[in-house]
């Protein structure tokens, strides 16, 4: 195909986040009329490249010489900000949709481009009248172009996530949109919706639209996209037409071919083969979007095991970490069995569950786990403060507290050591290592850590490892949940692979067949029990 | 470090500084030298014992509310309801004073400031409750209860125990063995012995939060509900407790009022002290400590304004409320700094 | 009792269930304004009293109730500017910052009143030619056919409906959404402010000291339990009406047993009602979601 028909070049793009260098000399040609996946693990870097053509964020300025430049139908372009972008039609899709609940969807989309009566449009927005019928007729108009079936009087809130999607997919039609970026659209749809979405693409691509999806689904993007690129840590690998490549090929470029750690892990010490946690069959619906977020899921941990889920973010684990600490959640609807030491704790309330000897490392350490305006020895507290230890006659002794922590700042070089400073002084790696600390004091006999090395530096990653292997040691199950391959490599005695609430594989430590374990991540078909 | 903690106390002070200048401003603009009617404020808060034993008796009420307030913000609750709930435990005092007039036992002004207690602690129940178990805002449902407050407490008062040999409305007057002794007897005001118990509650609400295991999750639950959750605290229950002692705290004012000052329940003897306990506590920041101040700052600044009624010839009274409402706006203003540095960007 | 006179019980109770209401509706109606776009208004009690004591004192220096009505609410209205800023753009709390500001006015007004007629408490009476008699039962029925046909579809009422539920996409749409709050809590001081001077200038004669007693925050439960919606909310404001005129006709009347109904349990019945509509105990009572929140771009 002829430079004519390109719509959107990113070339030599590089943009930087406060020393982290998040896209690196990003290069890549987008044909008009195509659908072209954008591809990559967590943290590749697609987001940002994405969030720069949509005017999120501006690439680095850079020497002129290699000062990057995006084009769209082969003129430079420089935005400011996303209303730049919409008016140059191009326009995105997030995650989370910016549509209001209680509104119906005619509202959603003409918001702040209403069709108003002719007369009043000049008066002030007090004013002017919309023309709901004529705006009702122009979208049912532009629907049937698109092949869209929409509810147009029914409240967002009522409305299957699919038929959401399409609305905010709408919103950008009707606004001219020539260039729609779609992030992880597949993320909230079930496999019918997920099929109807790809239908509609098809759609807008017979039309004229060029299609950008995020997305890192590999099943999907053969099954629905007319290029690739794939992005790794930061660059862009490669290009491809999608018709010369294969699921397989694509997994091996996104993940790169991951040599097996040789870690010092010392093996497994011998203790009976009693379970710690036992999962039977449990499926778990979020009520409103009445999605499974978890589709019969069966698995154990045993004593002095390491067991890691290996995933990509967003296919179930972080539901899974919540329900086995709160399975009374209100928004979940659970079917199936989870027991501790043998004990349904279905029924059971959180500080029940803690009292059968379980820990917890939430994966967002701030929303989750700290206090962040509140001294060290606070926060080191939650959890323990029903502890006696800590206590004098029933109140607490900030004595025994203070020496508590001292030793814990001392085992586990925490910085700044103070009792009182606060939470939010100290740095990501040391308020994770505060975390560890606290919930490792009970001597749990079930440590459940997600994402544990999220955001922490180089030197607290390898203490917290350590901390977590001699967790096991002391005989605990660890149920290690994280998206890091690597972490997961290093320390699982075993690694079970989830994908959409399903788990798609199984490994022990050392299998040669480890080598496929992207391919698993990225959708490949049933569960095979690789042994 | 030193810098913030200089910034914590700095910050009031100078909310405070720049509410009484407005003041000031405001009334020179009507009419009155703006220095002479500071020095009649400090004067009129401060000049005299008896000066200050009516400062202290307008502050004992406002400590008790503010107290009320900062307990249910350690929660994360907002409590507007103090005002219904000082009248809920006042006149549970005034009754237990006029029911049981015949018990004969030295413990009677102990059970009476109880039943204070135990009077505001219901009313701060049903906002507590309705909210950790129905979800519903505490705002709101406070501010009605409030309301209600009045409507029954002004029923109970008229119908129920009026004061038959006056036109007055009010109760008649709870018998004498459940009053508690004054300390300082002037025309207008008596400071009693519930000024101490209200700086003892404020240790005891200090100590509570602080240092016992109980307080420690309700201020958790106030600071992090999911990590207090995943803790495995039942944020339900703290959200539950804080509101019942929110509203036990807040009825105490029962004893400064009817166990110490009047003897009664009068309808409408309080000037708001509930939604004045909000200013008190926003401006002590939250802690006890800062509570006593700022009752003290809010108390002195009522007495010296009634000074000011009748010291001046276009001032009156209300000017306390002016100035109470700039203090607010200026705390609340702190917004502000960062406001303006955004738009520098 | 004979037909006729309960004809004219009946009337009597109609009108005055209309009359009382009124200053209801105007503030419930500035509720509207302001929440629906997402500001908590507490205020409303301070600006209704701002625009009864101002349109009185107006109308009796020009003789004119128009000129009184305008000034009130406009005064009003610069109150709620003042506590729009604070609460949009400096993001005070909404809850402390409306306290704050009811304060001031119970303040202010007392002091200004010395000032201009030498007592606190009141304004001097007005003449009958200075008052209305009928002019704010007119407003408030266009006010109400203007809100329920016209503003509910227009564009502004578009884009405030957003404000309070999903400010964010408000924001992406390209529109500002603290002009818009803004905009909006300008209005309630309007409303409110015409609401005080219903107060002072059609139902009485003149401003007396605490004349809203309380109506700032019964609008506040009309609204809730008119459910955040126009209609709902003016049928709310009528039946609170109602009671309020209820209660002074049955004043002194036995209705069973030997007591009279206590005047103030009536009184508390909105209250009451309002609660458990809040709580889920009658219908479902959902505030608009951004309610209270102050918006960040980031």
């Amino acid at each position: 195909m002829d430079e004519q028909t390109l719509a959107v070049e990113f070339r030599n793009i590089t943009k930087t986040f406060d020393n982290v260098v998040a896209n690196s000399k990003v290069n890549f040609k987008v044909q008009k009329g195509t659908i072209h996946g954008i591809i990559g693990e967590n943290g590749a870097g697609k987001s940002t490249a994405m969030n720069i053509l949509f005017g999120m964020y501006s690439p680095d300025a850079g020497a002129s010489s290699d000062a990057g430049e995006i084009k769209i139908y082969n003129t430079p372009v420089k935005w400011n900000s996303p209303f730049d972008a919409i008016a140059h039609g191009v326009g995105m899709v997030h995650q989370h949709f910016m549509l209001a609940n209680t509104e119906n969807a005619v509202d959603n989309i003409i918001l702040g481009a209403e069709p108003v009566f002719y007369a009043l449009r000049k008066l002030p927005s007090f004013f002017r009248l919309i023309q709901t019928k004529k705006a009702v007729q122009k979208l049912k108009t532009l629907a049937k172009v698109f092949d869209f079936e929409i509810d147009w009087e029914t409240a967002i809130e009522d409305l299957p996530v699919g038929v959401q999607q399409r609305i905010e997919i709408l919103k950008l039609l009707y606004r001219n949109a020539e260039i729609l970026i779609l992030d992880e659209p597949t993320a909230v749809l079930n496999p019918v919706e997920t099929e109807a979405l790809f239908i509609n693409l098809k759609k807008l691509k017979e039309q004229g639209k060029t299609v950008l999806i995020i997305t890192h689904k590999l099943n999907e993007i053969i099954a629905c996209t007319d290029e690739v690129t794939v992005f790794r840590h930061g660059k862009v690998v490669c290009s491809l037409k999608t018709k010369d490549t294969s699921t397989e090929a694509l997994a091996e470029l996104m993940v790169g071919r991951k040599i097996l750690l040789q870690v010092s892990v010392p093996p497994q010490k011998e203790f009976s083969k009693t379970p710690v946690l036992e999962i039977n069959n449990l499926v778990l619906y979020s009520q409103k979007k009445a999605k499974k977020k978890l589709d019969h899921i069966g698995f154990s941990v045993l004593k002095g095991e390491i067991v890691g889920i290996a995933g990509v973010e967003g296919h179930g684990q972080s539901e899974l970490a919540q329900i086995l600490l709160s399975p009374n959640a209100k928004e979940f609807a659970i079917k199936g069995n989870i027991n501790i030491f043998g004990k349904n704790i279905l029924s059971l309330k959180t500080n029940q569950i803690r009292e059968l000897g379980v820990s917890f490392i939430p994966e967002n350490r701030q929303a989750q786990a700290l206090l962040l305006d509140s001294a060290l020895q606070e926060n080191f507290l939650l959890g323990n403060h029903d502890k006696g230890e800590l206590q004098f006659y029933n109140f607490l002794s900030f004595n025994k507290i203070k020496e508590k922590l001292l030793k814990i700042v001392r085992d586990y070089d925490i910085r700044p050591g103070n009792p009182n400073s606060l939470a939010r002084q100290l740095s990501g790696g040391n308020q994770q290592k505060l975390v560890i600390a606290r919930e490792c004091y009970s001597q749990p006999k079930l440590l459940i850590a997600s994402q544990p090395t999220r955001g922490v530096d180089i030197g607290a990653i390898q203490f917290i490892h350590k901390k977590i292997i001699q967790v096991r040691d002391d005989g605990a199950g660890v149920l290690l949940i994280s998206s890091e391959l690597e972490e997961i490599l290093a320390l699982s005695d075993r690694i079970l692979v989830i994908y959409a609430g399903k788990i798609v594989a199984e490994f022990n430590r050392g299998d040669p067949k480890l080598s496929r374990i992207g391919y698993y991540m990225c959708g490949a078909s049933e569960r095979e029990n690789v042994h | 470090m030193f810098i913030k903690k200089i910034l914590i106390i700095i910050q009031p002070v100078l909310a405070i500084c720049m509410g009484l200048f407005i003041g000031l401003m405001i009334a020179y603009g009507l009419g009155e030298n703006p220095w002479s009617v500071l020095k009649i404020l400090v004067n009129g808060a401060f000049g005299s014992t008896h000066d200050l034993a009516s400062t202290l008796f307008y502050t004992t009420p406002l400590i008790f509310t503010g107290l009320s307030v900062t307990i249910a913000f350690q929660c994360g609750l907002f409590n507007i309801g103090a005002e219904g709930q000082l009248l809920s435990g006042a006149f549970a005092a005034t009754t237990v004073g006029i029911l049981f007039a015949n018990l004969g036992s030295p413990l009677a002004p102990f059970i009476a400031i109880c039943a204070s207690f135990i009077g505001g602690a219901l009313w701060g129940f049903f906002a507590g409750y309705l909210k950790a178990k129905r979800g519903s805002h505490e705002v709101i449902n406070t501010i009605m209860l409030n309301f209600i407050a009045v409507g029954i407490t002004s029923w109970l008062t008229l119908y129920v125990f009026p004061n038959r040999g006056t036109q007055n409305p009010e109760t008649q007057e709870i018998a004498a063995q459940f009053r508690v002794p004054s300390l300082f007897l002037t025309e207008h005001a008596t400071v009693n012995f519930s000024f101490f118990l209200a700086l003892l509650v404020a240790v005891l609400t200090w100590f509570f939060l602080w240092k016992t295991v109980l307080g420690y999750k309700l201020r958790a639950t106030g600071q992090n509900i999911t990590a207090a959750r995943l803790s495995g605290i039942s944020v339900n229950q703290m959200q539950i407790l804080a509101m019942v002692l929110a509203g036990g705290v807040a009825g105490l004012v029962g004893v400064a009022e009817i166990l110490g000052q009047a003897g009664k329940f009068r309808i409408g003897f309080s000037p708001e002290y509930g939604f004045m306990g909000i200013a008190v506590s926003l401006l002590g920041r939250n802690k006890p400590l800062g509570v006593v101040l700022s009752a003290l700052l809010f108390g002195a600044l009522h007495k010296g304004t009634m000074n000011l009624d009748l010291e001046t010839e276009n001032i009156t009274r209300d000017l306390s409320l002016v100035f109470e409402a700039l203090i607010i706006l200026s705390v609340t203003a702190e917004g502000l700094w960062s406001y303006i540095l955004e738009r520098r960007k | 009792m004979t037909i006729e006179e309960i004809e004219t019980y009946c009337l009597q109770l109609f009108n005055s269930t209309l009359r009382i209401s009124i200053p209801l509706l105007f503030a419930a109606l500035g509720g509207f304004f302001s929440e629906r776009s997402g500001v908590i208004n507490i205020a409303l009690e301070g600006l209704m009293l701002v625009g009864a004591f101002a349109s009185a004192a107006i109308a009796y220096f020009t003789h004119s109730p128009w000129l009184g009505a305008l000034g009130g609410a406009l005064i009003a209205s610069f109150f709620a500017l003042f506590y729009g800023v604070f609460v949009i753009y400096f993001r005070a709390n909404q809850i402390v910052a409306g306290v704050a500001l009811n304060m001031l006015a119970f303040g202010l007004i007392p002091l200004i009143a010395k000032v201009l007629f030498d007592v606190t408490g009141s304004s001097p009476g007005l003449s009958i030619e200075d008052r209305f008699q009928i002019m704010p039962v007119v407003l408030i029925i266009l006010l109400i056919v203007f809100i329920h046909f016209w503003f509910q579809k227009s564009s502004f009422g578009l884009w405030a409906k957003f404000a309070g539920e999903h400010p964010m996409a408000l924001h992406s749409a390209g529109i500002s959404v603290f002009r818009v709050r803004l905009f909006s809590v300008w209005l309630s001081g309007i409303l409110a402010g015409l609401g005080g001077m219903s107060l002072s200038i059609f139902l009485s004669s003149a401003y007396s000291r605490n004349m809203t007693a309380g109506r700032g925050f019964m609008a506040l439960a009309a609204l809730v339990f008119g459910k955040w919606k126009p209609l709902p909310t003016v049928f709310a404001c009528l039946l609170f009406g109602f009671v309020d005129a209820l209660q002074i006709q049955l004043q002194g009347i036995v209705l069973w047993g030997a007591e009279p109904v206590p005047v103030q349990l009536i009184q508390i019945l909105p209250y009451v009602i309002t609660i458990l509509v809040l709580s889920g105990f009658v219908g479902n009572a959902r505030p608009p979601s951004a309610l209270g929140l102050p918006f960040t771009k980031s």
